[in-house]
């Protein structure tokens, strides 16, 4: 009989599948990312899986220079999704500086990765 | 553990470009002067501490290097806090009486060795980040640049104020004849440099040279035999809340919150007590950031307390008296290179450096991204 996979393949399976998707905690009820075995809020081991709203926040933002031979400038960032969770990810669509902090931004799931467009 | 036990010498090897030398190799020159010192030969270390950023084992790598064959060895590896962080199973160990003489020591080529890309390569194989390397972060710096650009947000922390941490390491590094970096720098030097990382520069980012350092550590009432006086740990804390820095809870307050408190309560002191400060300044926010934590002033006031040369030589507060990470020497992990200036301070031989009448020296360690804090005080004999 087939081991279900863990959690981290079970994410990028999803996401491979185009869909993002996070871990809520049965137990103590608060959302988990990245995926964990164990709720690392109140160390259940019962972790579910919902979709992410994709609502986000942009936390702290940063641009990686690069020289233009190489591809240029990209922009890093952290994101809080509305479920109260963090993750880096990158802002697309906009040129890398005019990312900003507070700046509300939404997910779409491109190349098995979840980037940001501006909301 | 409070004053249970003391460094009785230390050495550095290296620094700067060792071209044609091992990582092993640096760290046993660093050894070698460690173990002069203390005035001790290589056969009466019976305990090795050691960490690499490469070798898996360097602790057997090491000890048959050196031919000797230690009780007790250790090599937690917690990044480049590690050299302050062993100073705990350390002191365990001696006061357990399970050895009597440890030697922890460091080496590396990161500069004219073995390349960072390449070795980046297959760490990045070997120890997968799905959750950030496919965003291609340019770390440690972009990490540390998303910690600067959050300070900068919330509490209007400027670029001219993390400048001036800069200039503070390299005017202490100007007296400091066996620092890397000695050339004279200003802050619009740094503010003109080279972007990295918004908002950081190449020069709020720390050197990249060769360098190796030892320290030898005993229980205190043997370290009073050797030729130079000892300085004796009086109180050490360490914590850490993430690895990733997608993972920190607040990108502003760093565990050097709780390792800081831990160490002054074992030591009984307090900031206000500390004569001569030794951040680990990978960056230059890191050097703000744990003036903070560690409560030389206020949560978001590092940016004001740095300026008009505050940390500076002359200044209130002496930081860095090496010339740090920016400016005096890093070889990938610049922790034991905390631990050797501070004893070197309170010795009182660090030259036109020298911080008058240093009793009680702060030695604090960073390890990986803003991750692993770890904080040591140390003393001379008067505050036993």
């Amino acid at each position: 009989m087939a081991t279900p996979p863990g959690p981290e393949k079970r994410y990028l399976d999803a996401l491979a599948a185009g869909r993002f998707e996070i871990q809520k905690c049965s137990a103590c009820g608060k959302h988990v990312f990245y995926p964990r075995v164990l709720c690392p809020h109140c160390g259940a081991g019962d972790l579910g899986w919902v979709a992410a709203s994709g609502r986000g926040t942009v936390y702290s933002t940063t641009v990686v220079r690069r020289k233009p031979a190489d591809g240029g400038d990209y922009n890093v960032c952290l994101v809080d999704l509305a479920e109260g969770v963090r993750m880096m990810s990158r802002v697309v669509s906009v040129p890398p500086e005019s990312v900003k902090i507070g700046m509300r931004v939404t997910a779409r799931v491109a190349a098995d990765l979840v980037e940001f467009l501006p909301a | 553990m409070r004053g249970t036990v003391a460094i009785a010498g230390v050495g550095l090897a290296g620094c700067g470009e060792a071209p044609g030398w091992t990582e092993t190799e640096i760290a046993a020159a660093a050894a070698k002067n460690a173990l002069d010192d203390a005035g001790l030969g290589v056969h009466e270390v019976d305990g090795l501490v050691v960490a690499s950023t490469n070798s898996f084992m360097s602790g057997l790598a090491l000890a048959e290097h050196l031919g000797v064959r230690p009780k007790f060895t250790e090599s937690t590896m917690v990044g480049g806090s590690s050299f302050v962080g062993h100073l705990i199973p350390a002191a365990l160990a001696l006061n357990a009486g399970l050895c009597d003489t440890i030697l922890v020591a460091y080496g590396s080529n990161q500069r004219t060795g073995v390349g960072r890309g390449e070795a980046g390569k297959y760490k990045m194989a070997l120890d997968p980040q799905p959750f950030e390397h496919p965003y291609k972060p340019f770390n440690p710096p972009t990490s540390y640049a998303l910690a600067a650009a959050r300070h900068m947000h919330q509490y209007g922390t400027t670029r001219a104020q993390l400048a001036e941490i800069a200039v503070a390491a390299r005017r202490w590094a100007q007296l400091n004849p066996e620092a890397f970096a000695r050339e004279p720098l200003t802050a619009d030097e740094v503010l003109e440099s080279r972007m990295i990382s918004d908002p950081l520069t190449v020069r709020d980012c720390c050197l990249v040279t060769d360098g190796g350092g030892a320290y030898v550590l005993t229980r205190a009432e043997r370290a009073k035999d050797f030729p130079q006086p000892p300085a004796y740990l009086l109180g050490v804390g360490a914590a850490h809340w993430h690895r990733q820095i997608s993972s920190m809870p607040d990108l502003t307050v760093t565990a050097a919150t709780e390792s800081g408190q831990r160490a002054y309560e074992m030591a009984g002191l307090g900031a206000r007590d500390v004569d001569v400060v030794e951040l680990y300044d990978a960056f230059t926010i890191n050097t703000l950031l744990f003036l903070e934590d560690l409560g030389f002033c206020g949560k978001g006031e590092g940016g004001a307390f740095v300026s008009d040369g505050r940390i500076a030589p002359g200044g209130a507060l002496p930081v860095n008296t090496n010339g740090g990470g920016l400016s005096c020497v890093h070889p990938g992990m610049y922790g034991i290179f905390l631990v050797i200036e501070a004893v070197r301070q309170l010795r009182g031989e660090a030259g036109a450096r020298q911080v008058k009448d240093a009793a009680v020296a702060l030695a604090h360690g960073n390890g990986g991204v803003l991750s692993s804090q770890i904080t040591a005080l140390f003393g001379t004999k008067d505050t036993l």
